[in-house]
């Protein structure tokens, strides 16, 4: 199974980039405060993670703080048991 | 004291000649926005002042005074006619908010092109649909957006010139791009403003209705004339204030208060190229000493939501002013703003078609939380009966928002639609397509719009344009979208899905169609939400009955359903 981290990672690269986009995602890039992922966007990055890992983030958890880099998520991921 | 002192004063003896006398524009005269906001304020004597501090995400600030605006204006409107860009073409802006975007629309301004702003987060189709409806003649963009055009470029032979402003490696540059640095342009001295006058166009802002394509709402020159005098009286800007308006200028907002009403006041304003993170927000107020504020519900909800903790991490006493626009602010909003910050939000309401500041709450005002204030002087607005059109009398009964035609920022047109433009007046009114009431005092009360439109952090979208995109999903048979309610946003989209046969719905097709949706038209227009229904709600002629979802996300009555096919 792959890292955690690693299929965060390909999925932002994956959905929210360009095709001609240069920008080098990696860890701690800044997803939401860097406008890769906007607010509206984090919902759809929300949805795979639930899907993906049959779990449910209550919106309480899913702040801009929270989705803000792939290590902050992978921190939220934790909490729900997933690493 | 404010600069509108006392709104029942002012009421008394406004007229729009105030704000002509000082902008020292006399009838019959040019009038050119791009002028006024950088060269007249040189002129003032405000050469030295800064006109934009700009900060991006990793904190790269740049400033820029009112001289060096104008020089860099001026550069761009040479650069752009050195390509033939001609007066009338349309020249689209498609940026985040970098400095080129906010000079750029200037520029073209001040060679008499049409500025056509569109929010960079749109998707191929989006950015197609207006750029061929507009018959636009070039595009400024970035690197990171260049990709989109060149995916349409094929299919719009109307667009000849791609300005890229940060693509260095000109090798990387394709089929009718050409790379435009701004920072590093040889700065023009003088330049030949375009001699426009009141009725040149100046603007095009596309905006979504229930039905059709999005509609290109087209302004002029004299829209400056409202503008101006708005953001003086209803922001309150003086010359010492740092203003923040936090809109994008892909919206109107961010065009007539992020850009020409704060300039032709000759004032500094803040630019914060940045996604949303309260954090961050208010360590940018702090930093900047920024004194006045111009917000949107959907962002104060979202401050809201992270609590008062954060906020006391931080010096904000700069504050003086707020204000909001986008979609009704509620009443818990405006208490706890006053809670945390000391101050009230004031909320304002106008649309893209309206160009200014149409009802408003004003400094020095009492301010009843939840409501929208009241017009703004020179401003006769009312509400009307929903099928009579008649003013209604009496307080508190719920009719259309109407406003009397002929205050300066009006939309002269939608472009190439003359048709749908003359069908939102109705017996001599301007119909807002929003509902309300009015109490005994004169505050204006949002109800709701009254079409499908949907409302979506204080931007319209068009369900049409979504279903139609749905149905070029491979698995989606139908569709029908509504506004759904949200606590942040005030309304997202939802979609009710039939599905092809073969089709089963899943969490993992419902992500699919999600993104398919986001990359297509924008991220707000995907659904939040979709819905996988067996059969949708439609008339005995097959029309498809959205207003019955929408009441039932709303939990509203559904009225009339006699003409239902399938009610049974």
């Amino acid at each position: 199974m792959s890292d955690l981290k690693d299929v965060i990672l390909e999925y932002v690269q994956e959905e929210y980039l360009e095709d001609d986009d240069d920008i080098e995602v990696t860890y701690d890039t800044p997803l939401i405060s860097g406008g890769i992922v906007d607010s509206f966007s984090m919902v759809s990055l929300k949805r795979f993670l639930e899907t993906r890992y049959n779990i449910q983030i209550p919106d309480s958890k899913a702040t801009p703080q929270a989705f803000d880099t792939v290590n902050n998520i992978i921190k939220l991921m934790k909490e729900f048991g997933i690493e | 004291m404010s600069n509108i002192g006392s709104y029942e004063e002012k009421l008394k003896d406004f007229k729009w000649e105030i704000s002509e006398k000082e902008l020292e524009y006399t009838k019959g005269n040019r009038i050119n926005i791009g002028e006024y906001c950088s060269d007249r304020i040189c002129r003032m004597g405000k050469g030295d002042k800064l006109a934009l501090i700009w900060q991006s995400h990793t904190g790269e600030i740049k400033k820029y005074t009112f001289n060096r605006m104008r020089v860099l204006t001026n550069a761009i409107a040479e650069y752009l006619k050195s390509l033939g860009i001609n007066s009338g073409d349309r020249v689209c802006l498609f940026m985040d908010k970098v400095p080129e975007l906010y000079f750029g629309f200037l520029g073209i301004l001040k060679m008499g092109g049409i500025a056509q702003p569109l929010f960079s987060a749109f998707g191929g189709e989006s950015l197609y649909t207006r750029l061929a409806d507009a018959e636009t003649k070039a595009i400024i963009t970035q690197k990171k957006h260049v990709g989109k055009v060149r995916k349409i470029l094929a299919d719009l032979p109307k667009l000849e010139r791609i300005i890229v402003v940060d693509e260095e490696e000109e090798e990387k540059l394709r089929e009718k791009e050409l790379y435009f640095s701004m920072d590093n342009a040889t700065p023009v001295e003088h330049f030949d403003i375009f001699p426009s006058t009141a009725e040149t166009p100046s603007v095009l802002h596309y905006t979504s209705g229930t039905t059709g394509k999005p509609k290109g709402a087209q302004h002029v020159h004299y829209s400056l004339i409202s503008q101006y005098i708005t953001a003086k009286y209803v922001l309150d800007l003086k010359d010492d204030d740092i203003y923040w308006c936090t809109a994008d200028p892909g919206w109107v907002t961010g065009t007539s208060y992020g850009i020409i009403g704060p300039w032709a006041n000759g004032v500094t304003q803040c630019v914060l190229d940045s996604g949303f993170k309260a954090d961050s927000w208010y360590k940018f107020i702090e930093d900047h000493k920024v004194t006045i504020w111009y917000s949107a519900p959907t962002a104060i909800r979202s401050l809201m939501k992270e609590g008062n903790e954060v906020v006391k991490q931080f010096n904000l006493s700069s504050l003086r002013h707020l204000c909001s626009v986008g979609e009704p602010l509620n009443a818990e909003a405006v208490i706890w703003s006053k809670e945390v910050f000391g101050l009230a939000f004031h909320d304002t309401f106008w649309q893209t078609e309206t160009g200014s500041m149409m009802i408003c709450n004003y400094p020095g005002m009492k301010i009843k939380p939840g409501s929208m204030g009241k017009p703004f002087p020179g401003i006769t607005a009312t509400v009307v009966d929903l099928k009579t059109y008649q003013p209604i009398e009496r307080a508190g009964i719920v009719g259309l928002i109407a406003i009397k035609p002929g205050w300066p920022s009006m939309f002269r047109t939608y472009w190439k639609n003359e048709e749908v433009y003359k069908s939102k007046f109705r017996n001599d009114w301007y119909i807002c397509g929003d509902r309300a009431s009015i109490d005994e005092e004169g505050y204006f009360w949002f109800v709701g719009r009254d079409d499908d439109v949907i409302n979506t952090a204080g931007h319209l979208v068009g369900p049409f344009e979504i279903e139609s995109a749905l149905l070029e999903h491979e698995a989606v048979a139908e569709s029908a979208v509504v506004g759904k309610p949200d606590p942040v946003n005030m309304e997202v989209v939802k979609a009710f899905i039939t599905l092809k046969p073969g089709f089963m719905g899943s969490k993992e097709l419902e992500l699919k169609i999600m993104n398919f949706i986001r990359k297509k038209l924008s991220p707000l227009a995907m659904p939040q939400e979709i819905e996988f229904v067996d059969s949708l709600p439609k008339t005995r002629s097959g029309k498809i009955m959205r207003r019955l979802l929408r009441a039932k996300e709303w939990g509203e009555e559904i009225g009339d359903t006699s003409t239902l096919e399938n009610d049974d």
